[in-house]
C-alpha cells in the first residue's frame, strides 16, 4: 500500500493541519465557526492533552509515593516524567529545580512569600515593572507590608517598553530582588530581560521572571537567560489548568522555608520538631495535581514537536498581518508599539467600550478578551480603563485574523455617530 | 446581524450617545456611586426627592452603551415618579433582563424600557444594564433621610 513520498517540500508548518488536533476548532459558537483570539487568557487543547490526563485516569490514576502497590509505582514514575520533561523544556539543571504549583500566581505567591520571608527586611526594595500583571504586584505588596520592605517600580515607556534608563537608576545597594514579567500579557512586548538580568547579577540580586505568555511563543532556557526564578502556567501551553511550574535554583529554594505545611513535604513529624523533605518535595504540600502533570507533559511534547522555530515564523506572519490590519482603522489605537512583540494586541476603538466591542465580536462568533487584562497600574499609565485584547496561538490562521478586522470595523460601523 | 440589532437597538444607541439626563440636579438628597470592578464602568446618581417623589434624577460617569443607555433611559423613566412606582419599575426591569418571557406574559410598566430585552440572550452584559438601576437603589437605601413613601 505504502507509495513513494511526493517530490515537493512539505510545509514546515501546516496550520490547518495543527489546527485538526484541536477538537474545539471544530465547534461553532451562535452559529458560526468558533474563532479564538484569546490566548493569552488561556489557550485550547489538544487531543495529545486531553488522552494523555484522561488515559492516566482510566489507566495508572492512584497516589504518588504512597502505595506500595503497582498502581501508585506506575503514578509516581509518570510524576516523576513529567518532572523531567519539565526540567529538560526549561533546560534546568536538575529536576529538583522543578516545584509544581497551580500556577503561575502560585508560583509568585510561593517565592514572595517564602523567599520574602527568609530575605526581606524594612527598608529593603523589591522591584517590579509597571507592566506586571497583577499575580506580579500583589504577592510582593504582600510581603512588603509583611516584611518592611518598599516596592518600587520600572517605569513603562509610551511605546509600551520598560525604561532601562530608570531600571539602572532602580537597581542598587536596597534592591533584593527584580521580578519581571518576561513578555507583557497586555501589550505583547517581549522585554529585554537578559539586560536586567545583567543590572542585577553583578550585585548578586537574583531576578524573577514570570514567563506566562512566554512558554507557548517562545523556546525558554533558563539557564542562558540568567535569572534565578522562572514560572508559568499549564493552561497556556496548550495544557492543563491547575498546574504550573515555578523552576529556581536549588540552592535558592534549599535555604527557602517551605511555603505551604502538611503531607508530602515532611521528612519526619513530631510534636517538638518537623523535619522537612528534600526538594522538590519540600514545596509539594498534600496531594498535587497529578493528572494535570501528565497532561502538561503531553502538552510540552506536543509543542516540542511542532516545533518554536515554526510557531515563531508562523506567529510572525499573522502579527503582522493583524499590526497592518489594525493601522489601517483609524479609529483603532494599539497600545504601545514595542520593537519586539508576540501577538498580543491591547486596543481601544474610537468611541466605543470595550465591553460592546467584545460584544460585536463575539455575536461574530471572535472570542477576545475585554477588559483590563489584570493590569489595572498598565491600563492607569496608558490612560484608559480597559481595552479588547486580540492574542494569537499557533493554531490561528490568515482567515481568523482577517475576520477579526473585519469585526473591529463592524464594531466602528454599529457605533459610529 | 439580526442578534446585534436586537441587543443594540436605536433607541439604545441614541441614548448611548447623547445620555440624558447627564448632569448634576440643582437639589440633591440622595446620591450614590456604582461600579463594576471587571470593566471599571462607573456611574454616579442622583436623586431630588420630595414628599415621596422622585422629583429631578442625573447621573455622571462613563461606562459601554448598555449600562449608558441605561442609566440614561432610568432617569427620563423615573423623572416624576412615586419611590413606590420606582421601586417596582426596577423590579419589572431586572425581571425583563433575567427570566425568559412567557408568551402573552404583560410587560408591565416598562414602557420604553422593554428594548434592553435583547440583553437578557447575554448573561454577562445583564450588570452593565442593571449598575444605573442598583446604584439608584443603593442612593435611596442608604440616605434613609427623613423620605416617606406613605
Amino acid at each position: 500500500m505504502s507509495r513513494p513520498r511526493p517530490a515537493v517540500s512539505v510545509a514546515p508548518f501546516d496550520v490547518e493541519r495543527v489546527r485538526k488536533d484541536f477538537p474545539i476548532l471544530a465547534r461553532s459558537v451562535r452559529g458560526r465557526p468558533l474563532i479564538y483570539l484569546d490566548n493569552a487568557n488561556s489557550t485550547q487543547k489538544p487531543q495529545a492533552v486531553i488522552d494523555a490526563e484522561s488515559g492516566f485516569y482510566r489507566e495508572h490514576y492512584a497516589n504518588i509515593h504512597r502505595g506500595v502497590y503497582l498502581l501508585s509505582q506506575e503514578a509516581t514514575e509518570a510524576y516523576d516524567r513529567a518532572r523531567e520533561r519539565v526540567a529538560r523544556f526549561l533546560n534546568a539543571g536538575d529536576p529538583r529545580e522543578i516545584v509544581f504549583v497551580r500556577g503561575t500566581t502560585e508560583a509568585m505567591n510561593l517565592v514572595a512569600s517564602s523567599w520574602g520571608r527568609a530575605n526581606l527586611k524594612p527598608g529593603d526594595q523589591v522591584l517590579i515593572s509597571g507592566m506586571e500583571h497583577h499575580s506580579g504586584i500583589v504577592p510582593w505588596q504582600l510581603a512588603c507590608e509583611a516584611s518592611g520592605a518598599v516596592l518600587e517600580v520600572i517605569p513603562v515607556t509610551d511605546d509600551g517598553e520598560l525604561d532601562l534608563d530608570a531600571a539602572d537608576r532602580l537597581i542598587g545597594d536596597r534592591t533584593k530582588i527584580v521580578s519581571l514579567i518576561h513578555i507583557s500579557n497586555a501589550l505583547g512586548t517581549v522585554n529585554p530581560v537578559e539586560e536586567i538580568v545583567a543590572m542585577a547579577k553583578p550585585r548578586g540580586i537574583p531576578v524573577l521572571l514570570d514567563g506566562a505568555q512566554t512558554i507557548s511563543h517562545r523556546a525558554v532556557d533558563v539557564r542562558a537567560l540568567g535569572c534565578d526564578f522562572y514560572c508559568f502556567s499549564g493552561h497556556k501551553l496548550f495544557g492543563p489548568t491547575g498546574i504550573g511550574v515555578l523552576w529556581a535554583r536549588e540552592s535558592l529554594l534549599d535555604a527557602m522555608p517551605p511555603y505551604q505545611g502538611g503531607g508530602n513535604m515532611i521528612h519526619q513529624v513530631a510534636f517538638e520538631k518537623t523535619t522537612y523533605a528534600p526538594l522538590p518535595f519540600k514545596f509539594e504540600a498534600g496531594t498535587t495535581n497529578i493528572a494535570g502533570t501528565i497532561g502538561l507533559a503531553a502538552a510540552i511534547d506536543y509543542v516540542e514537536g511542532i516545533g518554536y522555530d515554526a510557531i515563531g515564523t508562523h506567529e510572525r506572519h499573522l502579527t503582522a498581518r493583524l499590526a497592518d490590519g489594525l493601522a489601517a482603522i483609524p479609529q483603532v489605537r494599539v497600545l504601545g508599539s514595542p520593537r519586539e512583540r508576540i501577538g498580543v494586541f491591547s486596543v481601544t476603538i474610537e468611541g466605543i467600550h470595550p465591553h460592546d466591542a467584545g460584544t460585536v465580536l463575539d455575536l461574530e462568533g471572535i472570542a477576545v478578551r475585554a477588559g483590563h487584562h489584570c493590569t489595572q497600574p498598565l491600563m492607569a499609565r496608558f490612560g484608559v480603563p480597559a481595552t479588547i485584547r486580540i492574542s494569537l496561538a499557533l493554531y490561528n490562521n490568515e482567515r481568523e485574523c482577517d475576520a477579526l478586522l473585519q469585526g473591529v470595523s463592524k464594531c466602528v460601523e454599529v457605533f459610529r455617530g | 446581524m439580526n442578534e446585534l440589532r436586537d441587543l443594540y437597538q436605536e433607541v439604545i444607541l441614541d441614548h448611548s450617545k447623547k445620555p440624558r439626563n447627564f448632569r448634576i440636579p440643582a437639589a440633591v438628597t440622595h446620591e450614590a456611586h456604582g461600579r463594576n470592578p471587571l470593566c471599571g464602568d462607573t456611574f454616579t446618581v442622583f436623586v431630588d426627592v420630595e414628599s415621596g417623589t422622585i422629583k429631578d434624577i442625573g447621573f455622571q460617569g462613563h461606562g459601554c452603551a448598555i449600562s449608558t443607555a441605561s442609566a440614561s433611559m432610568m432617569t427620563e423613566s423615573l423623572k416624576g415618579k412615586s419611590l413606590e412606582d420606582g421601586r417596582s419599575l426596577f423590579e419589572w426591569f431586572h425581571r425583563l433582563l433575567t427570566v425568559p418571557p412567557e408568551i402573552g406574559a404583560p410587560s408591565g410598566p416598562l414602557g420604553k424600557l422593554a428594548v434592553f430585552s435583547g440583553v437578557r440572550e447575554f448573561p454577562v452584559r445583564v450588570k452593565c444594564a442593571t449598575l444605573a438601576w442598583h446604584t439608584l437603589k443603593a442612593a435611596l437605601d442608604r440616605d434613609a433621610k427623613p423620605v416617606s413613601t406613605e
